[in-house]
């Protein structure tokens, strides 16, 4: 069986599915029994599976963390889950220093499966501190992988198969995907870890996408197919580790790259695709790779500097037909019932 | 009562040998990693270890060696460990840090201060969700006490009532920097983990059996209430923070505390307390003492005839699957 539901209401199913098929399974996190549940992604988890399970927490990031290593060093799988990526810097002790190399230090003797999950804002004055999209600092961490679903299909298959990943598995959501909707089925099932999807076929363009960005990515390449441009879209899913096959053998078709980040482009996850593909295809590329993301600033919080500041569907057309070398300028206004700092016209933040 | 102040000799002297015999071997450059012996405070991990049941869980930090010998830790894995070599309880990745021995649950020893702290707090909460009756042992040096991931720690075992013996061993530096330095004078640990609702008391005492009692008495305590206790002891590192030697030309700890200390040696102190007592004889303490020097000759050969891993090894292990 299979229904419509939304992002944040698949993340709730994986977590119940989860609870549901393992008793070690436990859930903790600030907040996540309050009256909002995170975006309503912790909702009646508590009701279903009682407070031994299910339980609130201090304000204590980096001890929780370790709390949850311990815990998995006795066989229970932790999903921690905080209300913004950024809170979680305060535990990166915990996650570098223990998580990510526990089963490498120890020769392999123990391993840690924990989940944390994080939830990247964006708009209504975030600002800088409540709106990073932190996914490369992660992935540079041998020992940590790195999820970051963008349909609602995905996330709730890639957050089961995190939950019983033997490893530290950093599962990041985006604020703006989480009442986006999508089919997703009712029963248990699992979406490997590691593997793009291709979402798009097309001959012209290879979009390497992720998260939020793929969503944009979509509206751009339905506006190009009318104006006979075909993008082939490939989702990443996971931003570490990556499998590259998928990514170079679209590169050997269309013999053009866009990487598209919900982060500033320096020292990225899209600079790192860029360069691995420049290693192994290059030859195959006719034109120079690109990268569309954030400038490497803080994010700010005003309304008025927010402005035109995250790139969008009209961005990616533009830079397509500047890789294309089409000179001519292709009238597209998205159709924005609603203002930039927000997802929908419902949006009221606060956070 | 005779035989358990026999196994408390056995241990100290068991550590205090070994460590010596780094110590004495490490000139040799085969022992290339970090190492911080724990000569002058075997009495705390032989008096804790010896007081808690064999499947209880301990985690500790970059001074562990006392730790897991005194959990009863594979004494030929851990120098292994110590050399690189394959057969190390750690197969090679982790060194003198990073000790592990599942087989008696020392769940592992880790190289940043206070990093361990919390994950045996986890154990702890796993102990009680299972109702197994298991209690986790975290050990830490004071300089940990200073770390937040410690206040954080002590915070979530007193709200949830967990099984766990916080055992702080306070040998007044950390590194070459003293007390004085890092913490205000009046600061009371004992205080200020009573006041968050974890039972604390502060111990002087470094007879070996004392400190088991003591020990003994609020494992039980933690046990029985689910509920964590702190014990701070009292102590002094002799060698180098880190390394074989002995550094007292340094001159960054006063002659006359050295002095002190070494005089009331927990080893001298307790052997004479065993004799005078006529507990055990001089020739008794001689037999322990051939027993535990071959045994730890034939670690260190062990250690010494085991092959280094392959350069390949560093590539595996980075995921469990
Ligand atoms: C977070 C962190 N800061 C600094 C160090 C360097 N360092 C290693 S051991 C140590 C002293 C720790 O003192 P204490 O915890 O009292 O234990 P002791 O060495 O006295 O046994 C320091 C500062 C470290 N390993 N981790």
């Amino acid at each position: 069986m299979q229904k419509t539901i939304t992002y944040s209401d698949a993340i709730n199913d994986a977590l119940h599915t989860s609870m549901k098929i393992d008793k070690k399974v436990i859930c903790m996190g600030l907040g996540i029994n309050d009256p909002k549940n995170i975006f309503g992604t912790t909702k009646n988890l508590l009701k279903k599976f009682g407070s031994n399970r299910v339980f609130d927490m201090p304000t204590s990031e980096n001890a929780m963390t370790g709390i949850g290593i311990g815990m998995s060093l006795d066989k229970f799988k932790v999903v921690i889950t905080h209300q913004r990526l950024d809170f979680i810097l305060l535990a990166m002790d915990q996650i570098i220093n223990g998580a990510a190399k526990w089963h490498y230090m120890f020769g392999g003797k123990d391993n840690v499966s924990i989940t944390i999950r994080l939830i990247v804002g964006r708009g209504w004055g975030q600002g800088p501190t409540h709106s990073q999209s932190l996914q490369s600092l992660f992935a540079h961490i041998p020992g940590l992988k790195v999820v970051m679903p963008s349909s609602a299909y995905d996330a709730k298959g890639l957050l089961i198969s995190s939950i019983f990943d033997k490893n530290p598995v950093i599962f990041i959501e985006h604020r703006w995907l989480h009442s986006l909707e999508g089919k997703v089925p009712s029963k248990k099932y699992l979406i490997p870890i590691g593997k793009p999807k291709k979402i798009l076929n097309g001959s012209h363009i290879t979009i390497v996408s992720m998260s939020y960005m793929t969503i944009e990515a979509i509206n751009a390449a339905k506006f190009l197919k009318k104006y006979n441009i075909h993008c082939e879209i490939i989702d990443l899913r996971t931003v570490s580790p990556i499998d590259y096959n998928i990514i170079f053998n679209s590169i050997k078709k269309t013999k053009k790259l866009l990487v598209l980040d919900t982060s500033n482009k320096s020292y990225s996850i899209s600079s790192e695709i860029v360069a691995k593909c420049c290693e192994n295809v290059f030859k195959h590329l006719l034109s120079p790779p690109k990268i569309i993301g954030l400038p490497n600033i803080p994010i700010p919080t005003s309304f008025g500097m927010t402005k035109d500041l995250y790139p969008e569907s009209k961005d990616i057309i533009n830079e397509i037909l500047n890789i294309m070398n089409i000179k001519q300028t292709i009238p597209y206004e998205k159709n924005l019932s609603h203002k930039h700092d927000i997802p929908h016209k419902k949006f009221k933040g606060p956070f | 009562m005779k035989n358990i102040q026999k196994n408390l000799l056995e241990k100290i002297k068991l550590i205090r040998m070994v460590e010596e015999e780094i110590s004495n071997k490490y000139f040799e450059n085969k022992m290339r990693c970090p190492t911080h012996l724990s000569i002058g405070q075997e009495a705390i991990s032989a008096g804790v270890c010896l007081a808690i049941n064999n499947n209880d869980y301990v985690v500790s930090t970059h001074r562990s060696h006392g730790h897991y010998l005194a959990k009863g830790g594979n004494i030929k894995k851990m120098i292994a460990e110590i050399y690189g070599k394959e057969t190390g309880c750690s197969n090679g990745y982790g060194g003198s840090m990073h000790l592990i021995d599942k087989n008696v649950n020392f769940m592992g020893s880790t190289a940043i201060v206070g990093n361990s702290i919390p994950v045996g707090v986890g154990l702890g909460v796993a102990a009680k969700l299972k109702k197994n009756k298991k209690i986790s042992t975290i050990f830490f040096g004071e300089a940990a006490t200073e770390q937040g991931v410690f206040y954080e720690s002590l915070n979530f075992a007193a709200l949830k009532n967990l099984p766990i013996l916080f055992i702080c061993e306070n040998n007044l530096y950390s590194v070459y920097s003293s007390l004085n330095e890092r913490q205000p004078k009046k600061r009371s640990l004992k205080n200020i983990s009573s006041s968050m609702g974890v039972e604390s008391i502060k111990v002087d005492e470094i007879n070996v059996h004392e400190i088991y009692k003591i020990t003994k008495k609020y494992a039980a305590k933690v046990r029985r209430t689910n509920k964590p206790v702190l014990i701070e002891f009292m102590t002094y590192r002799y060698r180098e923070h880190c390394g074989p030697n002995n550094d007292d030309n340094l001159r960054y700890r006063k002659r006359s505390e050295i002095n002190k200390w070494r005089n009331k040696d927990p080893i001298k102190v307790f052997e004479k307390f065993l004799l005078k007592n006529k507990i055990v004889t001089k020739e008794e303490i001689l037999n322990i003492e051939k027993k535990i020097y071959s045994n730890v000759k034939s670690a260190f050969k062990y250690a010494e005839k085991s092959m280094f891993p392959s350069p390949r090894n560093a590539f595996k292990n980075i995921f469990a699957d």
